[in-house]
């Protein structure tokens, strides 16, 4: 792999959230930021890039669609080759007034109910999972957490939906991999797996075409727009939206709890006492290790709180800081696995409020409590390693099992 | 006491439909919508005070 940057000496100047350390220190370097006079920091990098961290500015960037547009959501080396308002990947690279148009086509198979109905699949499909890591010896066995489970989760569950080939498994994961973490390629080799992304999925919708049937690409391909069917680009742009958004994100957030789980023995001593408490623990995993964040494109050269922002220039929406701010979160820093008023904004805030967020929060909480409930005590055990750029999880979490139900 | 959701404010994050099913539904889009006329029993005002709690986007208020 070609890094065209290398390694940050100054987070403030030389900011790049895709250095391997920046996922590894990630609270400490927003809580830094946030303490610090000045919370932005600013980059050269990928053309020009922005990142505020208190939840003030990151929820004041999420609502102001006019200075940013989301015609561009993962920071790379390139600049989207298709416009606003539609962008690549509608809706979420597109904006009003179109967005709307493009998410509410989607809405009503993510909404709570049709969603809710995909719960006995989700677990069983988990303890599938258990099942699979074979004999386990009690204080002995360790299992990796992020490779054996989390990470077979969320590609399942959307291949079904989409009705792809669940034996694909291994290369979506590499779809997700090119789009999220190698962003700091050039741009020829970023050209080049997005067009076998597009090549894999072209023949995935012919072969729908030929044969429809009920699931996600079948609905994408009879819906219409003002009584027109949506464009092949179109089709393919939505499926790639929720390929990459629906992976690497909730693997993440299973991880991030087990994790959690794994080096805070009282909360999971909590979860199996009572199990009632995953109303609000569930929430609290996603306000203290919100996995996404997103990004913005600057529309015109303006200047935002004095940062003198150039059209073209990236701007980070960093989620995961603003649900660890002190100023809009008491104890922001801690875990408080009951915590009782908890605003976060781990799945965005405004109009691109994450639509999968129904399914994610079902295979979350799912995830973690059939783990828990297979494993009641178990202990982080080993070296773990984190993701790069914007989604952060473990994708090394080897677990100590100490005790099996 | 009454509970009200903006609908220009709510995005559909669903936090009140999980946390007071009594007093919240979302339709097929997932905007929330409040039942009835919103009116909150007694033994339910904790709930919609822990809904207003917990909305990202602040679209909940309470009459009383
Ligand atoms: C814990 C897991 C997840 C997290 C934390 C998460 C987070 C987010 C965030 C922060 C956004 C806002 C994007 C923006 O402001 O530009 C978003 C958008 C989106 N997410 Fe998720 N996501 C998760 C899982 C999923 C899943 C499972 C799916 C679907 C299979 C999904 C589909 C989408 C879509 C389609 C959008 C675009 C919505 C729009 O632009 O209107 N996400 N997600
Ligand atoms: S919690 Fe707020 S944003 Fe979410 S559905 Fe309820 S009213 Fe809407």
């Amino acid at each position: 792999m070609t890094d065209v940057y290398g390694p940050v000496s100054d987070w403030e100047n030389d900011f790049d959230h895709a250095v391997p350390e920046y996922n590894e220190r990630a609270h400490d370097i927003w809580a830094e930021f946030q303490a610090s006079g000045c919370p932005v920091a600013h980059s050269d990098r990928y053309g020009g890039l922005w990142a505020p961290f208190t939840h003030e500015l990151v929820h004041e960037i999420a609502y102001d669609t006019d200075h940013f547009t989301s015609q561009g959501v993962v920071v790379n080396t390139g600049r989207p080759l298709i416009e606003a308002p539609v962008g690549p990947a509608p809706p979420i690279t597109s904006d009003p007034p179109f967005h709307n148009i493009a998410r509410r086509l989607l809405l009503p198979p993510f909404s709570p109910k049709v969603i809710a109905a995909w719960e006995p699949e989700v677990r069983r499909l988990c303890r599938e999972l258990l099942d699979r890591m074979g004999e386990i010896t009690p204080g002995e066995s360790v299992v990796d957490a992020a490779v054996q489970y989390a990470q077979s989760i969320p590609v399942n569950v959307i291949a079904r939906m989409l009705g792809f080939p669940t034996e694909d498994e291994e290369l979506f994961r590499g779809f997700v991999h090119d789009v999220l973490e190698r962003i700091n390629e050039p741009v020829e080799a970023r050209l080049e797996f997005m067009q076998r992304l597009d090549d894999y999925l072209t023949e995935q919708i012919e072969e729908h075409r030929a044969n429809p049937r009920d699931d996600l690409t079948s609905y994408l391909l009879g819906v219409e727009i003002e009584g027109q069917k949506l464009s092949i680009e179109h089709v393919r742009g939505s499926i790639v939206l929720l390929l990459v958004a629906g992976i690497d994100t909730t693997w993440s957030a299973i991880g991030s709890s087990i994790w959690h789980l794994g080096t805070h023995p009282d909360d999971l001593q909590r979860l199996v006492d009572d199990p009632e408490v995953m109303l609000f623990a569930l929430e609290e995993f996603l306000r203290a290790y919100a996995p996404v964040t997103m990004a913005r494109l600057v529309r015109e050269d303006h200047d935002f709180h004095g940062c003198p922002m150039k059209a073209n220039d990236w701007v980070l929406l960093p989620f995961p800081a603003a649900n660890r701010d002190p100023a809009q979160f008491d104890r922001a820093t801690e875990f408080v696995i009951d915590r009782q008023e908890n605003r976060h904004g781990a799945f965005g805030l405004g109009i691109h409020r994450c639509l999968g967020s129904n399914l994610a929060r079902l295979e979350l909480k799912v995830a973690v409590e059939e783990f828990v409930a297979r494993f009641p005590a178990f202990t982080v055990d080993g070296e773990v390693t984190w993701s790069v750029g914007q989604i952060r999880g473990p994708r090394r979490l080897p677990v100590r099992v100490d005790a099996i139900a | 006491m009454r509970v009200t959701v903006d609908s220009d404010k709510c995005q559909g994050h669903n936090r009140c439909f999980a946390l007071a099913p009594e007093l919240f539904d979302v339709d097929e889009y997932g905007t929330a919508v409040v039942i009835g006329d919103g009116t909150v029993a007694a033994d339910l005002e904790d709930k919609a005070r822990l809904a207003v709690a917990n909305c990202p986007e602040f679209a909940i208020g309470i009459e009383d």
